[in-house]
């Protein structure tokens, strides 16, 4: 996994509540057997009409609009368990989700991978979303080793929580296989005392 | 020292953590994995990059239903990925020693209807699968989660996670139920209430009076839906319901094994001075036969309620071609599915025929049957339900997730309503553009004769 230092970047706004993994990439998508290329098919249905052409309305096809940080509204990667949606969004170029509410296997997958999801307060989220309304080139600072983000043009600024493991992990790219295999000996221990019936 | 008892869901926990990590999460032990085609394949890739074998091959069980064709599954899978993907299973399974229940096998079905249906769920087990309604497994007592791809390479390399312990919830259900309302009605109820994040963080334990009288397949359809208000999974405890169901069945303990297995399971219930972080009590005889109609699951309603007047999702009103103040009751829809790991099993199949029995459906409905499993089939054609839909003009299917989510050929068209007994009611979930209206399965069946949006309860008599 890529080290995760402190990134400084403009924003995709996703003014969107409830955006479930279906969504971030539809089921049909999900045949592949490896994990790269995704990105193409990020929001597909909602980026791309029935004859692949890109639908002007939505802001990933709206040029004014770049950046490693994507910000969307409450309850982000709600439903299906499909790790996709995150190898999708890292693919297309984020590496940081801010909102102001994550579903669990979404951010347990993001951390995973190593894209970092943010969790604001409701409050802060809408200060972004007002700020980048007003100037679309908005960077934020997300630094993970003080976990903070800050909105560079104002100054305003806010912590947000992350598991220390995690963290630990993601900032020496360190990968929870080789930790758990670490442990073999401990697991082996466990399995001696384990209660099972057999068939 | 505090004396404080135990939650059923502490007590499975604290026996599976190997290692707890300072200041962070533990390091769970996994009783019981399951795999499908979708999301194991890059999980394999990655443990043959590491060099490594599968740590623990007997404890993963390996199905394929997410891609499946549910017609001419004898012939191979037309769809070049499609069949790519399920080949692809069955060589990673070969290769790493895993019992895979392959397409025909008499054993294949949806992964969380053949868990149970051949005894590898137990109680106070804990039990994980590459796919969010994993939950399901909840029913039986056991801590049964969804996991992502890196998780699954986690368990094949170690047969361990790494994981934060959730907060606890629990939904009481007081008091009996009306007539005509199931267990689907109950926890569409329960999500209409506490939206589809109001679980979020959570582990949520399901009991009271309303939930003891369920049969297993209803139960297993309620923890089956916790995932749907966020929640990480949902579980209730065993009881001589849940033996019952278990006993005999081919990987369930047998004899002297079997009386210690239910002696132990007996001591798993929360102790009644346990305590947990969110409590949500209801009453059975609020709850009325269910339907949505949104574009998640926490926009559900009476079926014969009335869309809110201030419903603040218009976006999901809009994709459903639906206005606030809107009532659905006697509205024209075009498709009705019954299947998935939420309604998929016999009991579902049986509740559809005795609605269905002596009517014939609309003409202006498609309807898909889709079994859970190869055994759910091989039940249906045996007790002669199979006739009963053939009466009514709706031939049987073959197993798998068919159009809960569309992989396969059976996708709903753009535009048309579908009445579903599956879970996700999302946007293009049931095909690009499908407009999908959750309902239990006898709800399904009124609808299917009606050809409309229909109270089951017309269908019932006294
Ligand atoms: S039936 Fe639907 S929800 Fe269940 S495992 Fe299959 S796709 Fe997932």
């Amino acid at each position: 996994m890529e080290k995760f230092t402190t990134i400084i970047s403009s924003c995709v706004p996703l003014n969107v509540e409830n955006v479930d993994t279906d969504q971030i990439v539809p089921a049909r998508f999900l045949k592949a057997t490896s994990r790269e290329g995704f990105g193409e098919n990020l929001f597909r249905d909602w980026r791309f009409d029935a004859n692949n052409q890109p639908k002007k309305d939505f802001v990933l096809n709206n040029p004014t609009y770049s950046g490693k940080i994507l910000v969307a509204g409450k309850n982000f990667g709600c439903g299906s368990s499909r790790e996709h949606a995150v190898w999708a969004i890292y693919d297309y170029g984020f590496r940081v989700v801010v909102s102001s509410f994550f579903a669990d296997i979404f951010k347990n997958n993001a951390l995973n991978c190593g894209l970092l999801p943010v969790q604001v307060s409701e409050a802060f989220l809408a200060k972004i979303f007002s700020q980048v309304d007003k100037d679309p080139r908005t960077e934020l600072k997300v630094d993970l080793e003080n976990q903070t983000i800050t909105i560079l043009a104002t100054g305003e600024s806010e912590n947000f929580e992350v598991n220390p493991y995690k963290k630990e992990c993601l900032l020496k790219g360190y990968d929870d296989v080789d930790y758990l295999l670490s442990l073999k000996d401990k697991i082996e221990a466990y399995e001696k005392s384990r209660i099972v019936f057999s068939v | 020292m505090s004396t404080k008892g135990k939650t059923l869901f502490d007590k499975v926990w604290e026996r599976h953590v190997v290692h707890q990590i300072d200041n962070g999460p533990a390091v769970l032990y996994i009783d019981r994995h399951f795999i499908h085609e979708v999301t194991s394949p890059v999980a394999f890739k990655g443990i043959e990059r590491r060099g490594l074998k599968v740590f623990r091959p007997e404890q993963t069980t390996a199905t394929c239903d997410h891609n499946v064709p549910t017609l001419y599954q004898e012939l191979p899978i037309k769809e070049e990925l499609s069949r790519k993907q399920v080949q692809q299973l069955a060589e990673n399974c070969k290769n790493h020693n895993i019992t895979m229940f392959g397409l025909g096998h008499p054993f294949n079905g949806v992964v969380h209807i053949i868990g149970p249906e051949l005894g590898l769920t137990q109680p106070g087990m804990t039990i994980v699968c590459g796919d969010s309604h994993t939950a399901t497994h909840g029913a039986f007592g056991s801590i049964a989660f969804g996991i992502g791809t890196s998780e699954i390479e986690m368990v094949l390399a170690s047969q361990c996670l790494i994981q934060a312990k959730p907060k606890l919830m629990r939904i009481t259900i007081n008091g009996k139920l009306g007539k005509g309302v199931t267990s689907k009605d109950i926890i569409l109820y329960i999500i209409s209430k506490l939206t589809a994040s109001g679980g979020t963080g959570y582990f949520v334990e399901f009991a009271g009076e309303a939930i003891r009288s369920l049969s297993m397949e209803a139960r297993m359809t309620i923890c089956n839906m916790a995932i749907e208000m966020g929640a990480r999974g949902g579980i209730i405890a065993p009881d001589e319901v849940t033996f019952e169901y278990i006993k005999g069945r081919q990987f369930a303990p047998k004899g002297a094994e079997w009386d210690k297995a239910v002696a132990y399971w007996k001591t798993l219930p929360s102790d009644p001075d346990a305590e947990f972080d969110k409590e949500y009590t209801f009453d059975a005889a609020d709850i009325e036969p269910m339907i949505t109609y949104g574009t998640n699951p926490g926009m559900g309603m009476k079926v014969t309620g009335t869309i809110p007047e201030n419903e603040p999702n218009t976006k999901a009103l809009e994709y459903m071609n639906f206005k606030p103040g809107q009532k659905l009751l006697g509205m024209p829809i075009d498709y009705v599915f019954v299947g998935s790991c939420t309604n998929g099993r016999i009991e579902d199949f049986r509740a559809f025929a005795q609605i269905i029995k002596g009517h014939k459906k609309a003409d202006n409905v498609t309807v898909w049957l889709v079994p859970g499993s190869k055994q759910v089939e091989k039940q249906i054609i045996e007790e002669g339900l199979k006739d009963i839909f053939e009466a009514a003009g709706i031939p049987l299917r073959q197993p798998g997730c068919s159009a809960c989510l569309a992989m396969n050929e059976d996708k709903v068209p753009a535009g048309k309503y579908s009445v579903s007994t599956s879970n996700r009611n999302f946007e293009g979930r049931q095909g690009p553009g499908a407009r999908t209206i959750l309902a239990s399965p006898i709800t399904a069946a009124a609808c299917a004769i009606k050809g409309a949006i229909a109270d089951v309860r017309e269908f019932l008599n006294n």
